[in-house]
């Protein structure tokens, strides 16, 4: 085939084909921009890779999305991720019930009404806070709530210091999301004798949806995994607190830290490790936290994964309804 | 019902800058007037002063009145929401709300404006918009269906049937076709001749044609070089202003001198 497609005589044409020094910087883009991306994909599946292979052995247990790890050391077999999973997602939904609103009013101010200096105020700020280290907010909440005004360390503190960090991430998703909506949309809306406000809420909103529910996904990204405000403001605890008011609360950034402390624990004297009873058992050495360190990982993974899917769903429900 | 449009001694200005200079005009009811003109000499932005839309630019003003059936548009104390809602446009492009179906994007102006409207009204207003923007036979099997979808021939239409659906007494176009082909020129321009039964009708057009084949009156706007003001040259009898002009100008324009 190839061989008659060859013998065929070229056919004349008036055009010269791509000059060789063209070909050669065509061909040679294209490998590098095929390496970057092999590159790029090089930690991303090397990541995944390790968290999965390392941590789907806890994970899969039914234990470990039932129990806590109250009363188990690193040798101890059993226990779960409960009482982290539910510090987690009490803290970052009360992070998020603040932050959201607040974040899409902002973006909405600033590309629909912010004109003049306010507006450079707050565009201003919102910057700045884009570049607050995570302990700066947490030391700013020590500071406000524990120093100031002594109260105790609770989760909703780590909410608090978390909405410091989140709300910039939604402002500027919602602002860009916003600024995509053509201003011809917003004049139709107004040539039908339709109120600003209303044009905002019906109009230009459902446009931008499907972006703005994107950010607030990034946004909790973003927070879920913050560690340094949860070890200044909440410490640790390996009982399940569901109470974010009050006592110590576990949480998956601080599992996995916790973990991480008795990763190289050696178990000195007789040979043994205990039950999932407390019991000793003879025989090896068995250090759980490894384990139990990326179980905690993937879980955290895993459950923005999911929030991921579920905001997709919900952008494709909200494009289907349309 | 169709109203009356005045014009007296209107000033538009674009933050400092006095984009259109002293424009007078009357346009009687159930009319169509056509404003032709060279690009940048105002015409979009005296039609926007119409319906107060050009307030929506950030910075931009008006001095002078427009005056609907003898009353102030630009008085103290009156909602540009509700001018709107008396004198609609229908812009260059057409812009459909992409997150609607046809019927809803025919419907939006009376559910937004007042809220709650029954169903059943509102079918009714739906279907008599459509078949007054000659859509309905085209569109009545899938009014569920997203308007971005129809050709854009279609799309201006629902955009005329979205802004008569409302019920204005003054019907704005700013170049309804310069987007759109030859056979849905016509299709609008068919449509232009029906409407003005029932509405005024200003539109702006860059075609010449146009202007000849649809309007009573023509208003020719001008501007002396860039950097000056706009201003309306003369406005008369359609047929006088592309045979005999009164001004050179305008003859020159008409003639293809300039332009």
């Amino acid at each position: 085939m190839t061989a008659t497609l060859t013998a065929k005589p070229a056919p004349a044409s008036h055009f010269a084909g791509p000059s060789g020094s063209r070909r050669f910087k065509n061909g040679l883009a294209t490998v590098l921009v095929t390496a970057a991306f092999l590159v790029a994909l090089i930690p991303l599946v090397w990541l995944l890779w390790t968290v999965i292979s390392k941590g789907y052995h806890v994970v899969t247990s039914a234990s470990w999305w039932t129990e806590s790890q109250r009363g188990k050391t690193f040798e101890s077999a059993g226990g779960g991720a409960w009482h982290a999973i539910v510090g987690t997602v009490e803290q970052v939904a009360l992070c998020s019930i603040i932050s959201v609103p607040i974040a899409i009013l902002v973006g909405i101010y600033l590309v629909e009404y912010g004109r003049g200096a306010f507006a450079k105020v707050t565009t201003f700020t919102v910057d700045i806070l884009t570049g607050i280290p995570s302990i700066v907010a947490a030391l700013f909440i020590y500071a406000l709530f524990i120093s100031t005004f002594h109260g105790a360390r609770a989760g909703w503190l780590v909410s608090l210091a978390l909405v410091i960090l989140m709300i910039p991430v939604i402002v500027r998703t919602t602002e860009e999301m916003l600024k995509l909506v053509p201003n011809e949309l917003r004049e139709a809306s107004y040539a039908l004798g339709v109120p600003k406000w209303k044009t905002i809420v019906k109009i230009v909103l459902p446009t931008a949806f499907t972006g703005i529910v994107t950010g607030v996904v990034l946004g909790i990204a973003r927070v879920a995994g913050e560690t340094a405000p949860l070890l200044i403001l909440v410490g640790y605890s390996s009982n399940t607190n569901t109470d974010l008011f009050s006592n110590f609360q576990g949480s998956l950034p601080t599992l996995i830290n916790d973990q991480f402390a008795n990763l190289n624990h050696a178990t000195g004297g007789t040979a043994y490790h205990l039950d999932a009873n407390g019991n000793r058992v003879a025989g090896a050495v068995v250090n759980y936290a490894p384990d139990r360190m990326w179980g905690a990982a993937l879980t955290l993974i895993a459950i923005i994964l999911l929030l991921n899917v579920f905001a997709r769903f919900i952008a494709r429900f909200n494009k289907i309804a349309q | 019902m169709a109203k009356s449009i005045e014009a007296k001694n209107l000033n538009v200005y674009y933050g400092k800058f006095l984009a259109v200079s002293n424009v007078n005009f009357t346009v009687a009811p159930n009319s169509v007037t056509a404003f032709i003109g060279p690009s940048g000499c105002g015409k979009s932005t005296v039609l926007r002063t119409i319906n107060r839309m050009h307030e929506v630019i950030a910075g931009a003003t008006v001095q002078g009145k427009v005056l609907l059936d003898g009353e102030d548009i630009y008085d103290d104390g009156i909602d540009p929401v509700a001018v709107r809602r008396t004198i609609g446009m229908v812009f260059q492009r057409p812009n459909p709300f992409p997150t609607m179906s046809i019927y809803d994007n025919v419907a939006a102006g009376l559910k937004l404006q007042s809220g709650r409207t029954r169903k059943a009204d509102l079918d009714g207003v739906v279907e008599k918009s459509l078949r007054s923007a000659n859509l309905w036979a085209e569109v009545k099997d899938r009014l569920s269906k997203p308007g971005a979808g129809l050709s854009g021939g279609q799309q201006q239409r629902l955009c005329i049937a979205r802004a008569i659906a409302v019920q204005p007494d003054v019907l704005l176009m700013d170049e309804p076709c310069s987007a759109l082909d030859p056979i849905s020129t016509m299709a609008i321009e068919d449509l232009i001749r029906q409407l003005k039964k029932d509405y005024t009708i200003v539109i702006v057009t860059h075609n010449m044609q146009q202007a000849a084949r649809i309007s009573e009156r023509t208003a020719f706007f001008n501007l002396s070089a860039t950097g000056q003001p706009g201003e309306l040259v003369e406005m008369g009898e359609t047929p006088k202003m592309f045979t005999t002009p009164t001004d050179k100008r305008t003859e020159d324009y008409i003639s293809g001198a300039f332009g």
